[in-house]
């Protein structure tokens, strides 16, 4: 009996030859990866040691990574002081991947691990993060994980008890129309499978429109994976990932790519085509409360985001500025833009995306996670509405209650900005 | 036996359970006065303490989607909560076991707030209904976290374990 990429990945690095969907293994973590509730991390950290005369030694700190994005620069002293003691940490530890709030190496988490080649084809990733499913674009087992559980990786280099989960295997098809991708992909499979379709299981994605996507696009894909509640979401490694770790992330070494065996066990199979799909839009208050663009059509937005660990690579900021060019947006909208990293906000400059983008009426404002958990950037007010390209729409997620935001593709937000309501970025279409 | 203090839909996420803005409070000593801080009401007799330790928080479907901070689980878990749901998100799930968060997975669970429960192993007999639903255990590896009192300990234990036989 075959494995699927996610039995193959926990087997090796469990030290097994096989293992298959429910059983419990222990595998060794290659990445582990926190933002700034490394700070709760630390906390745990120390509390294992408590009581047992050993020194709190992180197991293999060149395997720890340290990212700070999600409130940057501070917003508060609260903050500003968790971010110290990380920082005093990180250098007691001997910590190596760690990223400041630098307009060089920061950044997002999401952008940052791939960027800089930490994660390879075959890596088991964990991260305290929910969109740690992310890294999945890359042919790596990457999952998110709990404060306290991370801090057990620290101590062990094992994550413990693992349920080898049971995969979905989706086949793309079929060629995206102009201005519809990725995000409208998986927003669309969303929908399909609903927030909870794919609770506990690994989502693996095949098919020709999937071969052709960039490592951008699969990052999305990967990213919103956990929208479904699935643990994982895999691209089984191709050329295009080769490509991406040696052109853009500058890895040397030797990279193996992992791939299901042909009669790997699938919990079940999806096919979808793409061809005919139009822009989808996820509606307040859930994920998957995902419709096609002509139904939300004409909704009027006080505020439009793009950015974010989903939709702030510089592809993303390419198609807004083409969509902006010369262009100003509606007099009732904020746009607020956030570069994914400061490499990208580098090459974004250098190729005039910025300066369009700011040129048509939107604050180009620092990388990092900024409005899309409403912790200090961009908050909505009450009956405010806001399109935005990150990943969630919870009630409450752009800190007010009192508001609403949908999600859309970066094409989508830029050509709604310049209405003021949800249009569809292809002339004439619906 | 406990009584339900609040009943929640489907789809309940952790920024419902525990807002970002509240984020950069990590602490678990800290994190119980932001519990569920946009349903006013709820917030407040919690942090009045008019909500009894071994109060029940039934949910639907995917309690606790979405982000994995661990704040939604220790804010819960700090007044002492029971979450019964129809099912769990993995990462809540993980977390509330971790923490020693009590979560009793009840796919058929009918219950109204004002209801007692009564919870065992097995099922969860609503004594203000009479009615009776099947419980779900817990996968035995992640009943040897909850036997060892939670991650912590159980990370402790197998740490000396390892480390003597490094040594």
């Amino acid at each position: 009996m075959g494995m699927t990429v996610a039995e193959k990945i926990l087997a090796r690095a469990s030290c097994r030859n096989v293992v298959k969907a429910g059983d419990v293994v222990e595998p060794k973590v290659d990445l582990a990866m926190s933002h700034e509730n490394a700070a709760l991390v630390i906390n745990q950290f120390l509390e294992i040691y408590q009581g047992t005369n050993l020194q709190p030694k992180i197991w293999n700190p060149s395997r720890v990574s340290i990212i700070f994005d999600h409130r940057v620069p501070a917003e508060s002293p609260k903050t500003a002081t968790n971010q110290k003691k990380v920082r005093e940490f990180v250098l007691s530890q001997g910590i190596g991947k760690f990223h400041d709030i630098r307009g060089d190496v920061g950044g997002i988490c999401h952008q940052i691990l791939p960027e800089n080649g930490y994660v390879r084809p075959g890596s088991v990733v964990v991260g305290t993060d929910s969109h740690t499913t992310s890294h999945g674009a890359l042919g790596a087992f990457a999952f998110g994980i709990g404060a306290t559980e991370m801090a057990s990786v620290w101590a062990l280099g094992t994550a413990l008890n693992i349920e080898v989960p049971a995969t979905i295997k989706v086949v793309v098809k079929g060629t995206f129309k102009k201005f519809v991708g990725p995000k409208d992909l998986i927003l669309h499979l969303i929908g399909r499978l609903t927030a909870q379709g794919a609770n506990f299981k690994a989502i693996e994605f095949h098919g020709p429109a999937i071969r052709l996507m960039r490592t951008s696009g699969r990052l999305v894909i990967c990213n919103m994976s956990v929208e479904a509640g699935a643990t994982a979401g895999i691209i089984p490694a191709d050329k295009e990932t080769v490509r991406y770790l040696r052109s853009e992330a500058g890895v040397k070494g030797r990279i193996d790519l992992v791939t299901p065996d042909r009669d790997a066990v699938y919990d079940q199979v999806i096919e979808i085509s793409v061809s005919k799909l139009e822009p989808q839009i996820a509606c307040p208050h859930t994920v998957d409360n995902v419709k096609p663009i002509k139904d939300v059509a004409g909704t009027r937005i006080n505020q439009v985001v793009i950015g974010s660990c989903t939709n702030g690579r510089l592809d993303d900021l390419a198609v807004a500025a083409s969509i902006l060019k010369g262009k100003k947006i509606a007099d009732h909208v904020r746009m607020l833009v956030f570069p994914a990293s400061g490499r990208i906000y580098s090459q974004a400059l250098a190729k005039g995306y910025l300066g369009t983008l700011m040129s048509s009426g939107a604050v180009v404002m620092n990388p990092g996670c900024g409005p899309c958990l409403g912790i200090h950037e961009g908050a909505l007010g009450d009956g405010e509405t806001a399109l935005s390209t990150t990943n969630r729409n919870f009630k409450g997620r752009m800190g007010n209650p009192n508001s609403q935001v949908f999600l859309s593709s970066p094409a989508v937000a830029a050509a709604s900005a310049l209405k003021g309501y949800i249009a569809h970025p292809r002339k004439g279409a619906k | 036996m406990g009584k339900v203090v609040l009943k929640l839909a489907d789809d309940i996420s952790t920024d419902v359970i525990y807002p970002g803005r509240f984020m950069a409070t990590v602490l678990p000593t800290e994190t119980p006065q932001y519990a569920f801080a946009d349903l006013t009401e709820f917030n407040a007799a919690l942090r009045g303490n008019q909500i009894a330790p071994g109060s029940i928080i039934v949910g639907g479907h995917n309690f606790g989607c979405g982000s994995s901070r661990e704040q939604a689980v220790s804010t819960l878990k700090g007044h002492q909560l029971t979450i019964v749901a129809r099912g769990f998100a993995r990462i809540f799930l993980q977390n509330g076991i971790n923490l020693g968060l009590r979560t009793v997975v009840c796919p058929d669970v009918e219950a109204s707030e004002g209801d007692e429960l009564e919870i065992t192993e097995l099922e969860i007999i609503n004594k203000s209904s009479g009615k009776r639903f099947s419980v779900i255990p817990l996968p035995s590896a992640r009943q040897a976290i909850i036997d060892a009192g939670g991650l912590i300990p159980y990370t402790r234990k197998l740490l000396i374990e390892r480390t003597g036989r490094a040594f």
